[in-house]
């Protein structure tokens, strides 16, 4: 057992620290939930791109470094202490790529991630509707086969950045027909400017459009765009859902890198007695994350599956990251309440954690039933 | 980095778990509680077969130590079967001996620590089961006294003693007397006696996990197992998320033994395991309110065990950088 990085690990390390001292803007970007914030996110992951730092872990043939799981959390520790922009392009990266490395077609592959790579087309995801949210297998939109691909029809709701999004992925009911709600789905991917797609945004609580309806009208969808096999959509998506709850939406190098800002906010404010028990919790929590993740990742490295434990990551950092940008606004005093503070964006941001990804309550359950080994019981 | 404990440290861990499951630790605490040490030094004589005080102990004292990895893995288990006694005392006192300028105390003393004969605790200025240790080690400021039990009385008679909340822990105070060691006790021994206890704090709350989640799987109320119920589960789900949380804490600080590492641990461990303590009396009802439930002998030790060796409020000022470990 040991915390040693190898000397490659410690100079690849260097290199993103050199790189982005470097590159890193010195003012902040506008919020990535708007329209201008969206384009400056956007060419910001063309500058990453450019030098290949946008998807490390990626095989080098679609833009990435091929690094392992250890460099990848070397590198986001790195990229969030030096206060680098958020990324615009995770869903696709955290969601979507995944996806296509596990079952995806090699044409697939060669087709979608270049572009994710750059930031050129930037994806959101179409997972929750009106009536299906936590019980997502509920879902009603349907894919209906035609010559030589599918027409969606239905609607499709919260699916963050797609105000200004340029693709989607979601899941879609092509058989009515089947005994049990996960069967029949197909999982597809589509364009959000295509005839039939109307993006109606939905502004979040600080009212920016972080999120959108999409209404589907006999949208057509190529078979190329099918990710598996049609009817098998619901196994596809649950080998991405784990990976939004897991190890690689929320790396630790964000919650180290907030946890320091806070500590350092605290000193400059006097260290006031009434916060001082919440902001050492947050550094604690921080080391905690970082640590669980190094022997999660440890686990995956040895060939371990990560499975039901990305429940209790999700619980851990979504709870975590309301409390620890709680502590930081109580401690801005009155101006806790300015929407323009360094704090404010991702206070906003924190309080929908417990929310997507499959909800808090969701998670407990998993946690209870497939961990604890708890009986099933109604909901 | 590999970050999991080896093949080696996992069997070391899972034999101590099956030799004491064996032993059945919960009658064991009973005696001890009761005045009766017989069958808990029986036990210590077993522990210290298995290599458990040899671990904190250096070579040139017979031991094989210090291996706080180790230490961190078996204090899980010995916090698990919450096994009575001074243990974390003793690990404190191997540091604090192996650690003095003057060789012979640890000489004298440490190969029967080793062996398992001599029972040695620490006050600080508290010592945990000073009316059942063969020695004490009093920590004053920057000097060392060491007092046998000889000089302390019989049983239950020395000055001082009084009661816990944990009925399987007596805490006493130093008496007059005994041999003043050369020296000055050495810090190391502050950040064992913090790493342990959160190790041991770990064990307790993950024994009172297990012990709950069995119950409410067997009691059954309106017709269905309680422990059905989203209300019942989320409780769980929230003491495990706590408790594995605490976990790579526990060991990322025997890893390094940096003091703010080390009180990170102390802190989330000792909470995890409180918190894991009152959802286990809450889900047990009224049953586990008793003493005559065993339950009892996990819940009161994550109480004790919260405040022993560095209080959750001085654990988060090592974080903060606000001060180091207590002295005395």
């Amino acid at each position: 057992m040991d915390l040693a990085f190898t000397p490659e690990e410690d100079s690849f390390r260097a290199e993103a620290r050199a790189w982005l001292t470097e590159h890193v803007p010195g003012v902040p970007l506008p919020s990535l939930e708007t329209a201008e914030g969206f384009a400056a996110h956007r060419a910001w992951e063309a500058e990453l791109a450019a030098d290949g730092w946008s998807v490390v872990s990626w095989p080098a043939a679609y833009g990435g470094r091929g690094v392992d799981l250890m460099r990848w959390l070397v590198f986001e520790e790195e990229y969030y202490a030096a206060g680098a922009p958020g990324r615009v392009s995770q869903n696709g990266i955290n969601l979507l790529a995944p996806t296509l490395f596990a079952h995806g077609t090699e044409e697939q592959r060669t087709r979608v991630l270049p572009s994710m790579a750059t930031g050129e087309v930037i994806w959101a995801q179409a997972w929750s509707e009106p009536e299906a949210g936590s019980d997502l297998a509920a879902l009603r939109s349907k894919a209906v086969r035609t010559s030589g691909g599918w027409l969606l029809t239905g609607q499709k709701t919260w699916s963050s950045r797609a105000a200004f999004a340029d693709r989607a992925f979601g899941l879609f009911r092509s058989d009515p027909d089947t005994p049990k709600p996960h069967q029949g789905l197909t999982y597809l991917m589509f364009d959000l400017r295509a005839p039939g797609v109307t993006v109606r945004p939905i502004a979040r609580l600080d009212g920016k459009p972080a999120f959108a309806e999409l209404f589907l009208d006999d949208v057509f969808v190529p078979d190329e765009d099918v990710i598996g096999e049609p009817g098998h959509g619901w196994r596809v998506a649950m080998s991405t859902a784990g990976n939004e709850r897991g190890l690689t939406l929320r790396s630790p190098g964000r919650f180290l890198a907030a946890a320091d800002r806070l500590h350092r906010l605290w000193r400059e404010r006097g260290g006031p007695p009434d916060a001082r028990d919440r902001v050492a919790d947050a550094l604690i929590g921080a080391r905690a994350y970082q640590l669980f993740t190094y022997a999660a990742a440890s686990r995956f490295l040895d060939g371990e599956p990560i499975g039901p434990e990305s429940s209790l990551n999700k619980l851990f950092w979504s709870e975590y990251d309301i409390a620890l940008h709680e502590t930081a606004l109580d401690l801005l005093g009155p101006e806790g309440e300015l929407a323009d503070t360094a704090w404010s964006e991702g206070y906003v941001f924190s309080l929908a954690g417990p929310i997507y990804a499959g909800t808090n309550e969701i998670q407990r359950d998993i946690v209870a039933e497939r961990l604890l080994g708890l009986p099933k019981g109604r909901r | 980095m590999r970050f999991l404990l080896t093949t080696e440290q996992r069997d070391f861990a899972a034999s101590l778990d099956a030799m004491l499951t064996a032993a059945g630790t919960p009658s064991v605490v009973r005696s001890w509680s009761a005045g009766d040490r017989a069958p808990g030094r029986a036990l210590w004589s077993r522990l210290a077969d298995a290599g458990l005080f040899a671990l904190a102990v250096p070579e040139t004292y017979e031991g094989v130590g210090p291996l706080p990895v180790e230490l961190a893995a078996a204090f899980v288990e010995l916090g698990r079967h919450t096994v009575p006694g001074p243990l974390v005392e003793m690990v404190a006192a191997c540091a604090l001996l192996a650690g003095l300028s003057d060789p012979g105390p640890a000489k004298r003393l440490l190969p029967g620590v080793v062996s398992g004969e001599t029972m040695v605790t620490v006050g600080a200025p508290y010592a945990l089961d000073g009316d059942a240790a063969d020695l004490v080690l009093t920590v004053e400021g920057e000097r060392l006294r060491l007092t046998s039990a000889a000089q302390e009385g019989p049983p239950r008679e020395r000055p001082g003693a009084r009661s816990s909340l944990d009925p399987a822990r007596r805490l006493t105070l130093p008496s007059s007397g005994g041999e003043l060691l050369s020296g000055t006790p050495a810090p190391e021994a502050f950040t064992y006696a913090r790493l342990t206890t959160a190790a041991q704090a770990l064990g307790v709350g993950l024994a009172l996990l297990d012990r709950t989640v069995a119950y409410v799987g067997q009691r059954h109320q309106f017709g269905v197992p309680v422990g059905s119920f989203q209300a019942v589960k989320h409780q769980l789900a929230e003491a495990m998320v706590g408790l594995e949380f605490a976990r790579p804490l526990v060991f990322g600080a025997a890893v390094t033994l940096d003091p703010v590492d080390v009180a990170a641990a102390k802190v989330a461990a000792c909470e995890a395991a409180y918190a894991a303590a009152r959802t286990a009396l809450q889900l047990h009802g009224a049953i586990g309110y008793t003493a005559e439930c065993d339950l009892s002998l996990w819940l009161t030790k994550a109480r004790a065990l919260r405040t022993a060796w560095g209080s959750p409020s001085e654990c988060r000022a090592a974080v903060l950088g606000d001060g180091g470990l207590p002295r005395e």
